[in-house]
């Protein structure tokens, strides 16, 4: 390891891809600074639609460059390998949350609720019968504490409109 | 005397009572749990606080500010964990003492410095605020730019190691906050004719991807730990007594907290450090601070709640938020059309001293549920962390969704959400990217008001307070460049000094025959510097 290593903050595994990850997109920006932005005629530089953006592209550039120059090792290894898989099973989680997200307006908000923190709780290994309790318990806990009293706005599910007149308001407004 | 009756009218209400009793309460278990934080919590709760009255939003967003460093301390002394990032310092002296069977008086201790820390804090900014009113309105639109770039090189430096990626990142979020119809001309700015990017990037959803989500993903992808926790025994208040032996101790580092606390985006880290290093010092036995050293856990707790109420005055007075948490607060605020700021202190004092006062209320609040009930609220440090996972990804939903019901906003907030898992990951800074969203945009609407009535840039800084901030933007820059090139030549002097020769087999003859012809000079050289005069004398007899 050398002296550049040793004093890094943080793991050197993974920062080079991310160094060059954040440049290339920096420079795309850039190059589109052109067409995404106006330059209006008669204002001042500091007016300028354009100023700002310039400022903010020409700035990620400029450092995400200081960084990736001063990163103690650009090569890529082995280890490098290992954390963009980490950084690639992550994305599991994403798509959970975002079919958690597209079936909620479907199922409403507490049986969407109740089967999502029960599979996953499943799926991270927490399959006790007290546990899977718990979760059940939680779910429940966190649709009566936010859409029943803090009446966040989150809209009843589709499959409401089938139940019978007064529990289906009822279920709209506190479920 | 009038303020202090009229800002009490404004806390004697049954829901702001219930707020701060939720919050302070919710706080301390939030901070006890390590891996949630309040940056976590106030993410997920802002957008529910928004159909509340503003003080009662705030007094929940501020009782788990205010309280989550109480609780955060329970991990850090019982398991060497803290609960939340500031806390990390009260290992250094809260553990040992643990390990030294007196878990309960290092928490009695950490309660009593914690809880002087906020009072002291909170009576300074109190008896601080009218001068504070004259003051700000003395910020125009170029002192409250400068004020903001301030912050945000404050902010950037303050990442001692990384000051070039937080650099990166503060530009990345000045970037986000310029996307969508810039608000003078009504023309578009990187939206790449997507309809969905023509509001812009919201805050809210990019704080909730960046804290909240981006921890769920790293409790789920991480693993279990085992906690195993000490049995508490004693009473809790022997601390208030222990502290009263330290008054300098405790006065020093609260003092240090309230003018940290008060400048934009140096925070608790830095109050800390300084308390922690200035007690060291002065202590009659500094060689114990590490090892359990009473004075250590006071200056470290004291230090560090003595910061909230110190961070709501660049917030609350230029509207500049200092640190990610007073920015989300920041968010709470615009929503109720309270705009922070000078006139808020001319026109609104009440509600300046209320918020105080609450913090106050919080501090007694917090002692008391501390005292009466650590017996069972070291059992939330044994919740498993990926469990925790699951329940902040449960969270985040409501509070990326509840926003405008909108998928793409769900979309967006799980892609901050891959993004803050891969700066986690990497040990990046995040903060800089929320502060330069805010900051960017306060620093373009003053910057263009500012700049209206400039004829040259000199004119920019004619004022004595732009001055005053001018010179000290130089000086911050002046004093990292020195730290910079100190550190450079450090790292050579370490360099050479660890310098290892190469073994490969050219390199080695290379040196060998350096060495020989080096050796062979020194002997030329040698026998060509002496005088050696011939022999002249009589040939010896054969």
């Amino acid at each position: 390891m050398t002296e550049e290593e040793r004093r890094f903050k943080g793991p050197v595994r993974g920062q080079s891809l991310f160094a060059i990850v954040f440049v290339v997109a920096s420079l795309l920006l850039l190059s589109q600074l052109g067409t995404e932005t106006r330059w209006a005629k008669g204002t001042q530089l500091f007016a300028q639609p354009r100023f700002w953006p310039a400022v903010a592209v020409g700035g990620m550039l400029l450092f995400g460059l200081l960084h990736l120059w001063k990163l103690p090792r650009k090569r890529l290894r082995r280890a490098d390998l290992v954390e963009w898989r980490i950084w690639f099973f992550a994305l599991e989680w994403v798509l959970w949350f975002l079919v958690y997200v597209t079936v909620v307006p479907v199922l409403g908000y507490l049986p969407s609720t109740l089967v999502f923190v029960l599979l996953l709780a499943g799926r991270v290994g927490y399959r006790s019968p007290k546990m899977m309790w718990i979760s059940a318990g939680f779910a429940v806990a966190v649709v009566v504490v936010f859409k029943t009293f803090l009446q966040v706005r989150i809209h009843g599910g589709a499959a409401y409109e089938y139940l019978p007149g007064a529990l289906r308001s009822f279920m709209i407004l506190n479920f | 005397m009038e303020l202090l009756v009229s800002a009490v009218e404004i806390l004697a209400r049954w829901d702001v009572i219930l707020a701060l009793v939720v919050g302070s309460v919710g706080g301390v278990m939030i901070g006890a749990i390590p891996g949630v934080g309040p940056a976590v919590a106030i993410a997920i709760l802002l957008p529910a606080t928004f159909s509340m009255d503003p003080i009662v939003g705030l007094t929940v967003l501020l009782g788990i500010y205010g309280s989550s460093m109480y609780g955060g301390a329970i991990p850090a002394i019982l398991i060497n964990t803290p609960g939340t990032a500031v806390n990390a310092l009260t290992t250094y002296d809260g553990f040992p003492m643990t390990a030294r069977g007196e878990a309960r008086r290092a928490l009695s201790l950490a309660y009593s410095a914690s809880f002087f820390g906020g009072v002291f804090s909170v009576i300074c900014l109190i008896l601080f605020a009218p001068v504070l009113a004259r003051i700000a309105p003395m910020f125009g639109s170029r002192e409250i730019f400068l004020a903001a770039l301030l912050g945000l090189i404050l902010v950037v430096i303050a990442h001692r190691g990384q000051t070039l990626i937080a650099a990166a990142m503060a530009f990345f979020g000045i970037f986000l906050n310029t996307v969508g119809l810039e608000p003078v001309k009504y023309s578009k700015r990187y939206t790449f004719d997507q309809s969905w990017l023509s509001s812009g990037v919201d805050l809210i959803v990019v704080v909730l991807g960046l804290f909240a989500l981006s921890q769920a993903f790293y409790l789920l992808q991480g693993d279990d730990e085992k906690v195993r926790l000490t049995p508490l025994r004693g009473g809790l208040f022997q601390g208030l007594r222990e502290l009263s032996r330290h008054p300098r101790v405790a006065g020093v580092s609260g003092a240090f907290g309230v003018v940290m606390g008060m400048i934009p985006g140096v925070g608790e880290f830095t109050a800390q450090f300084m308390s922690y290093t200035s007690a060291q010092r002065s202590s009659k036995r500094p060689e114990d601070f590490g090892h359990g050293s009473s004075e250590g856990l006071i200056a470290a707790e004291t230090s560090n709640n003595a910061v909230p109420a110190a961070a709501m005055v660049p917030l609350l007075a230029l509207g500049i938020p200092g640190e990610a948490l007073t920015a989300m607060m920041l968010s709470v605020f615009y929503v109720h059309n309270v705009v922070p700021g000078p006139q808020l202190f001319q026109n609104d004092m009440p509600f300046v001293v209320a918020l105080y006062l609450a913090l106050l209320v919080l501090n007694v609040l917090v002692l008391i549920f501390l005292l009466s009930a650590t017996g069972h609220l070291v059992k939330v440090v044994k919740i498993p962390n990926r469990f925790l996972g699951v329940g902040i990804l449960t969270l985040s939903f409501v509070g990326v969704y509840s926003l405008r019901n909108s998928f793409t906003d769900c979309l967006i907030a799980a892609c901050f959400g891959v993004f803050g898992f891969v700066l986690k990951r990497l040990s990046l800074p995040a903060v800089p990217i929320v502060l330069g969203m805010v900051l960017g945009g306060i620093m373009e609407v003053k910057l263009r008001a500012g700049m209206a009535r400039v004829k040259t840039p000199l004119d920019f800084i004619d004022r004595p307070i732009a001055m005053i901030l001018f010179v000290m933007i130089l000086g911050v820059l002046a004093l990292h460049i020195r730290h910079v090139l100190i550190e450079r030549r450090k790292l050579k002097e370490a360099k050479w000094s660890a310098r290892r020769r190469s073994t490969r087999f050219g390199m080695q003859m290379f040196r060998r025959r350096d060495y020989l012809s080096t050796e062979r000079g020194k002997k030329v050289r040698e026998k060509r510097s002496k005088y050696v005069p011939r022999s002249t004398g009589p040939r010896s007899p054969r």
